[in-house]
């Protein structure tokens, strides 16, 4: 029964479990309670995978109307492996804010930030899982508006600020996405998106049509922070509580990448397009200002959390990138970063989340000298910091040799020069935090913090570690899930 | 069954080979508390690596010894090769020597850091061990990054600001060149050649357009920086904040040394000789190490300070086993595995110098060396004699290496390399010969003040290392036969 149902259990569970951590409230159970849950879901979604790749796609038809008429669920090699690094980040992250929320913003409010959290898992985790248009549309915003909730619950006015003009762009953006969607609906009558896949290549060439795509593509560009939508991001992580700006960097933004691929390669003719090729163009071209202008600002800031933040937004360019080329290596190697870069920037969060509780701020002054108090966090840190920069044996090598070699092999050889000078780029922001953080002029008191700390910090680094010394099962994921995204055999 | 038994010694004494210095480095960490013991775990870990190095069975073909594979198709493997033991040989070799002098030289002041440094010094050496057995381009280039990111905190060492803004440089050029072109450049080759193993005649003939050849090639000349080619030479200069033995081992021998030796792989194993030879622009690579080793004479020649102007010797140096290798023939790669072993046991031996006079007397400028010889006898004598090899007089190393690159430069008729050769042996004598005349001949500064030899950890190893630049023809006819199988032998022509 639980084997036959596991696809909407995955979505279902967390929803259940949020509304029950609020009755327990402020008692110690709602923290493991959460965990628990979390735990068994990550694990579910771990058997999803070895499911799908093992017998191809899995449905789901919600209340048992079928496709195209009830909404349907989908399970793809692509989709069950964001489930997995959704699911699993979620899940170890989980004491780890227990422990930072009760600090930052009292344990009188914490349940309230923990449902929060709990509702972005089940809003991040439903837009992978369904295959209805108009189910992504719901579950954006379920995760959008638990994102603001985060965000605004850091009791400070810059935080208030942040989330109030991420809830604007957001809106905006979901409102572009609303009408795309509306436009498709109007045309072909359904919602299913393997329907709408169907149905679409007859109606490829009217102007609805394109106008639909580029509705679609603003309002997900919007939420994954593609340059120049990129705004609303940098406030964003740099004033919400340090906990949750870990989870959101890691998650929020993959997210919308995911529903990028999915709408571009899975719903859109895009070969049969006037615009199509087009607006790859264009999407390459705002990739490659991601990765130079993020890359820039993030050398230029000296507030650490910034400086992440716009090696975020290059990061999306690479992923951006990858994508846009829309051949098979190159979404190979978009979505091999974008599992990548989830950890990685989960795990840097983490720790500059740790290293800034004595002080509460930021910037690399404050930081200075940390490493060496708290040897665990400044090594994951170090780990975290590598793999932004690609340096071999960690997954950040291995996401731009597969990124590389998709461009060598597209012979975009202007777009390979413009990556590879972010990447150099990135050794310097990279270079300056870890010279701070392990500068022994200056020598701090910290207090030490406990395992549920530590624990999640090592694992993340850890996976990064280990992707980059054995890569083949996430790469031949990605490889299985980009031949199925762009419909090859 | 002989055979299968020498495969198994070789692939076990990888194993141990790669794993000695970080078994080591973990020792040392353990015990840390206690000088002397830490201090016996590093003579111990250099000379059992010493041992294991000679003791390798050579010329075994192929991958013997597979670590990992991060990508399908791209393991981390290592199999013994000539060339690379020969390397590894100098390394560990030259890693004993230093030992005995970083305790002396270090013993002198209380310096917290020094577990760090010793620790950083045995992975260093960890990391030279895996790029001279690499079997693959994609296994040296790991241990070549590797190497960069263990060796900063050695030349950050003091800690004070000018040491990190050296260090700062040397990090940030170093791996900014790999990424940018090292790591494309091999990503082109897997492409194209389908494979990055090292393999005589190289991997690449036939399958790339040759017109792309030597801009390939010009990829990896400047990618891997540690050959410090200019202009991607600036971070050899900014390296000498470090103490005088992690100049000495690491950037007289290890660090620099890896990067030619990367090139001579990478033009002998991944290329070929004969491809590069008939390519178009074929000189252009001799023109840029000519033009290095000019250059970096005359600035060698312009500087007060004695390290940096033995960095600017090195770059020089270098781009000589770099002209060698860019002859494009085996026996240009003889004399280029001569000019390393040459190069290694002299530049170390004046790094030596260098350390044993600021560490005495605190200077660390040209001009103050006025009359020093009268005070340290044995160590402007150990100079003198590395200086001569520099040089390039008989009998010293340096004369044999650069008799074998010049044979090969006649044998291509490359008067271009000729040249250089010859207006390069003028500066050299140029910017050695009046330091000797200051030491021993001019009357000492009023204000001098009256000091003996170094300690004798120090002084032993800086007499030794240049008793080795005197007694090449000892050894030379062993590395030649060592390098035959590979480079040919030198005397094939007259047979």
């Amino acid at each position: 029964m639980i084997a036959q149902h596991a696809q909407i259990l995955v979505v279902i569970l967390p929803l259940l479990c949020a509304p029950l951590v609020l009755l327990l409230g402020k008692s110690r159970i709602a923290v493991w309670f959460t965990v628990g849950v979390l735990s068994v879901n990550a694990l579910l979604t771990w058997w999803l995978l070895l499911q799908v790749l093992t017998i191809g796609t899995l449905r789901y038809s919600l209340g048992n109307w079928p496709a195209p008429w009830g909404i349907e669920y989908r399970l793809d090699p692509l989709g069950a492996l964001l489930q997995v690094m959704i699911a699993s980040i979620a899940a170890v992250m989980a004491p780890f804010l227990r422990k930072l929320l009760a600090e930052e913003i009292g344990s009188s409010r914490q349940y309230a930030a923990l449902v929060a959290f709990i509702l972005l898992t089940a809003g991040l985790l439903g837009i992978v899982a369904t295959g209805d248009a108009f189910n992504v549309f719901v579950f954006l915003e379920i995760s959008s508006l638990s994102t603001y909730a985060l965000i605004a619950i850091a009791d400070k006015r810059d935080a208030l600020l942040a989330s109030f003009r991420y809830l604007i762009v957001g809106t905006i953006g979901a409102t572009f996405f609303l009408i795309g969607i509306g436009l498709v609906y109007i045309l072909t009558g359904t919602l299913n998106m393997d329907d709408l896949a169907v149905r679409l290549p007859e109606v490829s060439h009217t102007n609805t049509t394109q106008i639909a795509l580029i509705f679609v593509t603003i309002g997900i560009a919007i939420k994954a922070a593609i340059w120049p939508l990129h705004a609303w991001l940098i406030p964003c992580y740099s004033y919400a509580p340090r906990g949750i700006v870990a989870f959101l960097a890691a998650l929020s933004t993959k997210v919308a990448l995911y529903a990028l691929a999915r709408f571009l390669f899975g719903v859109f003719p895009l070969a049969d397009m006037p615009i199509g090729s087009v607006l790859l163009e264009i999407l390459q071209l705002l990739a490659i200002a991601a990765m130079l202008i993020g890359s820039a600002a993030a050398i230029a800031h000296s507030n650490v959390r910034a400086v992440l933040a716009y090696s975020s937004v290059a990061q999306i360019g690479y992923i951006t990138l990858g994508l846009a080329l829309a051949t098979s290596a190159g979404v190979t190697a978009a979505i091999i970063h974008m599992f990548n870069h989830a950890f990685i920037k989960g795990s840097l969060f983490m720790c500059i989340a740790i290293l800034a509780t004595g002080s509460g701020k930021h910037t690399l002054e404050s930081l200075k000298g940390l490493g060496h108090r708290m040897p665990i966090v400044g090594i994951a840190l170090l780990i975290g910091g590598f793999s932004l920069v690609g340096v071999p044996l960690t997954s950040g090598f291995i996401s731009k040799w597969f990124l590389i070699t998709a461009l060598v092999q597209a012979e975009k050889w202007i777009w390979i020069v413009a990556v590879l000078l972010s990447s150099v780029m990135s050794i310097i922001y990279v270079w300056k935090i870890v010279e701070a953080v392990f500068d022994k002029s200056d020598d701090k008191q910290v207090r030490s913090y406990d395992l549920s700390v530590d624990i999640p910090i090592v694992l993340l680094a850890a996976v990064s570690l280990y992707i980059g010394i054995n890569s083949s099962a996430l790469v031949s994921t990605a490889e299985q899930a980009s031949k199925w995204l762009l419909g090859m055999p | 069954m002989a055979l299968g038994n020498a495969l198994m010694d070789a692939s076990s004494g990888l194993g141990l080979i790669l794993s000695t210095p970080f078994i080591g480095a973990s020792l040392m960490i353990l015990v840390r508390r206690a000088p002397v013991l830490r201090d016996a775990v590093t003579m111990i870990t250099s000379v059992s690596l010493f041992i294991l190095v000679a003791m390798l069975p050579s010329n075994s073909d192929g991958a013997v010894f597979v670590l990992a594979e991060p990508i399908s198709g791209l393991p981390i493997s290592f199999g013994t090769e000539p060339f690379g033991k020969l390397f590894a040989f100098i390394a560990s070799g030259l890693w004993i020597v230093t030992s005995i002098y970083s305790i002396g030289y270090l013993g002198q002041k209380t310096d917290p850091n020094k577990t760090r440094y010793f620790v950083c010094f045995a992975l260093s050496l960890g990391s030279t061990m895996g790029i001279a057995f690499a079997a693959n381009l994609f296994t040296l280039f790991i241990f070549y990054e590797a190497l960069t990111l263990v060796t900063y905190p050695l030349v950050a060492h003091y800690g004070t600001p000018e040491s990190r803004n050296g260090a700062r440089k040397y990090l940030q050029i170093l791996l900014g060149s790999s990424i940018a072109l090292f790591v494309p450049g091999i990503i082109i080759v897997y492409l194209f050649a389908g494979t990055l193993d090292f393999q005589e005649g190289g991997v690449l003939n036939g399958k790339l357009d040759p017109a792309f050849t030597i801009p390939l090639l010009l990829m990896f000349l400047y990618g891997v920086a540690k050959s410090a080619v200019m202009p991607v030479h600036s971070w050899l200069p900014s390296a000498m904040v470090a103490p005088a033995p992690v100049s000495a081992l690491l950037h007289a021998v290890a660090v620099v040394k890896a990067g030619v030796f990367t090139i001579t792989k990478i033009i002998a194993f991944i290329f070929g000789w004969e491809m590069l030879a008939s390519s178009p622009g074929a000189n252009l690579p001799l023109y840029i190490a000519g033009f290095t080793v000019i250059a970096a004479s005359v600035h060698a020649l312009q500087q007060d300070n004695i390290k940096s102007m033995l960095a600017y010797s090195t770059i020089a140096q270098l781009s000589y086993v770099v002209m060698a290798a860019s002859l494009f023939l085996p026996i240009g790669g003889l004399a280029a595995a001569l000019h390393i072993a040459a190069h290694a046991v002299a530049k170390i031996t004046l790094f030596f110098v260098a350390g044993a006079i600021y560490l005495k007397s605190g200077y660390t400028l040209i001009s103050q060396l006025n009359g020093i010889g009268r005070n340290m006898p044995l160590t402007l004598l150990a100079f003198t004699i590395a200086a001569a090899s520099m040089i390039g007089l008989p009998p010293t190393a340096g004369f044999f290496s650069k008799w074998f690159l010049l044979q090969a430069a006649f044998t291509t008729e490359s008067y271009f390399t000729v040249g250089v050769i010859t207006i390069s042996t003028a500066l050299n004598a140029a910017y050695f010969l009046p330091i000797l005349y200051r030491a021993f001949f001019k009357a000492p500064n009023e204000d001098q003040k009256s000091f003996g030899e170094a300690p004798w950890p120090v002084l032993a190893a800086l007499l030794f290392t240049a008793a080795l630049s005197i007694t090449f023809l000892a050894y030379g006819n062993a590395i030649m036969e060592l390098e035959a199988p590979i480079f040919g032998s030198i005397f094939n022509k007259y047979d």
